[in-house]
């Protein structure tokens, strides 16, 4: 396995996946929280169709990728607050742009495997220059993302109340939103566009299972992301055969699983049949201690 | 308009528009320090929409409504507001005391700095609500009247002498009403906050109020529940014939929806 970290597509693999796990992770925590799972689906699709016309005009896919996501990402904020009204039309645009992907796919005459790459992920051919303006754009997100974190949370559980504090929540909204935009575009080249939603939502919802606090939550989805990552690269390498978008995929539902079965029941021990105010309510689980880190 | 000391907020002639529809025309009453009212009225009448006109969030299409002597505007920390009963997610990851420090410092930007100051004030007021034992609880383990007092806090932080609360019974039951109602009754008189609550039903606090506030068919009466909820003044409000009963203590509004 060390043998392999000889190689630089090894590294470069290594590299780019640890980027992009982290930032998935952190993204993913507010992904799930806001409810967003579907719209983190249909970002991806939607940038598919921008990688595929990037492929067709000769521009690096992640780029196409970007902006036809962002675009999305814009969209969907603005479509509003009303999760079904912002389903509907996210799934219409969707499949749109699934359509425009294979218009563009059709057009092009090229090496099919470029396209089959932005579908599924193309980890082992990155190159040294992708890992840099990987690292550079994920630094953006991860920043922008702690910026706005206390603000977003406060809109994520309690837009009213943040708004009458003086937040700007639709601002907040659309600002998360693209800065997600860009994870999903970077994470894309890993897990590749149909697949990259189990990097953004896989490790977050697990951890969610897992913490009750934010800043525990985002730090145990990051590594879990990791892992998944390191895991499944280090498999299919092994393997020579499993593709790495598989295998993390593989790995994130293997472990979603019996978490989602086992972890932490919906109520504290006891206190379903709590009477007024907590007589005799067991206190915090002994997960929880000292003073808030998030 | 008199900028007396003790008032809280005057409205004198306050209307207002939401997409074309007339909600209140002319409201005009004042909300005196430490006051505490029920907002009464049918769904649609206006009551959430006179909270975001005091919170700054909407602005009158005509008259004048004054906060604490100046115009509404968001983000006054003199104000505690605790919205309608959401439907949140309750699988997010967010502790009790996550959501309490929110009110303190959810609007400033960056993930902030671990506080033991921050952490003992969070402490107090969730104290302060009884809700201390709660404080490591996840929001999906806390129930209906649990969250209430947890968001209560949250508004608390701040040190608001005007508590906005939007319907904090509903989907309460009757011993978890009384316990809500006996919160904030206490935490007006040892706080002296005026409070405007929200509600479709007076009776749990009719001990404890000192007047209502009803709004219906585009207007409102302001006064203590002798003057304002009785058969002739509500007839006027609604302009049809309505009825108040009054049986086993407690009063009952006939031929009109509250």
């Amino acid at each position: 396995m060390l043998d392999l970290l000889r190689y630089p597509f090894m590294r470069n693999a290594l590299i780019t996946g640890s980027i992009v796990a982290v930032l998935a992770g952190a993204i993913g925590y507010f992904i799930v929280a806001r409810s967003l799972t579907f719209a983190a689906h249909a970002i991806p699709n939607i940038g598919f169709a921008g990688a595929a016309g990037a492929v067709l005009t000769g521009i690096l896919p992640v780029y196409g990728f970007f902006a036809f996501a962002l675009a999305a990402a814009v969209g969907i904020g603005l479509v509003g607050k009303r999760a079904r009204e912002r389903d509907i039309v996210v799934a219409v645009l969707m499949t749109f742009a699934l359509g425009l992907g294979f218009l563009f796919l059709s057009l092009y005459a090229g090496y099919a495997q470029r396209v089959y790459g932005i579908l599924f992920g193309s980890i082992l051919g990155i190159s040294v220059g992708n890992v840099v303006v990987t690292g550079v754009a994920a630094a953006v997100a991860m920043g922008l993302l702690l910026a706005i974190y206390r603000p977003l949370l406060f809109c994520t559980v309690d837009p009213q109340a943040a708004a009458a504090r003086g937040l700007p929540v639709a601002t907040i909204s659309a600002l998360f939103l693209s800065v997600a935009a860009l994870a999903i575009s970077l994470s894309a080249q890993v897990m590749g566009a149909l697949l990259v939603f189990t990097l953004m939502v896989g490790p977050a919802a697990t951890a969610n299972r897992l913490t009750r606090r934010p800043g525990r939550a985002i730090l145990t989805a990051a590594l879990l992301g990791l892992a998944y990552v390191w895991l499944g690269i280090g498999a299919a390498a092994i393997s020579g055969r499993l593709p790495v978008s598989f295998m993390v995929s593989a790995i994130a539902f293997a472990v979603y699983l019996p978490v989602r079965i086992w972890a932490r029941p919906r109520r504290r021990p006891g206190s379903a049949s709590m009477s007024p105010r907590g007589a005799g309510a067991p206190d915090a689980p002994a997960e929880e201690e000292g003073c808030s880190a998030s | 308009m008199q900028e007396e000391t003790g008032c809280v907020a005057v409205l004198e002639k306050a209307s207002v528009r939401l997409g074309g529809r007339l909600i209140q025309e002319s409201m005009t009453f004042t909300v005196e320090e430490g006051e505490f009212l029920a907002v009464l009225g049918p769904n649609g009448a206006g009551k959430t929409t006179l909270l975001r006109l005091l919170l700054g969030l909407i602005e009158p299409s005509s008259g004048s409504v004054s906060v604490f002597g100046a115009p509404p505007r968001r983000g006054n920390s003199r104000i505690g507001y605790v919205p309608q009963f959401r439907d949140v997610d309750a699988g997010i990851s967010i502790r009790a005391r996550d959501i309490v420090r929110l009110g303190l410092d959810g609007h400033r930007w960056g993930p902030g700095l671990p506080s033991r100051k921050r952490e003992a004030a969070i402490d107090e007021v969730l104290e302060e609500v009884g809700a201390l034992d709660l404080a490591e609880a996840s929001l999906g383990e806390l129930s209906g009247g649990e969250r209430q007092r947890v968001l209560v806090a949250q508004a608390l932080l701040t040190n608001p002498r005007l508590l906005l609360l939007d319907e904090p019974l509903a989907s309460l039951d009757l011993a978890r009403e009384a316990e809500i109602v006996g919160l904030v009754a206490r935490l007006r008189r040892t706080r002296k906050t005026a409070v405007l609550l929200v509600t479709h039903d007076v009776n749990p606090m009719l001990s404890e109020i000192d007047g209502v506030l009803f709004m219906a068919n585009g207007r409102c009466a302001k006064g203590p529940i002798a003057e304002v909820v009785t058969s002739a003044a509500l007839s006027g409000l609604y302009g049809s014939p309505v009825e108040v009963v009054e049986a086993l203590g407690k009063l009952f509004v006939v031929g009109a929806p509250i």
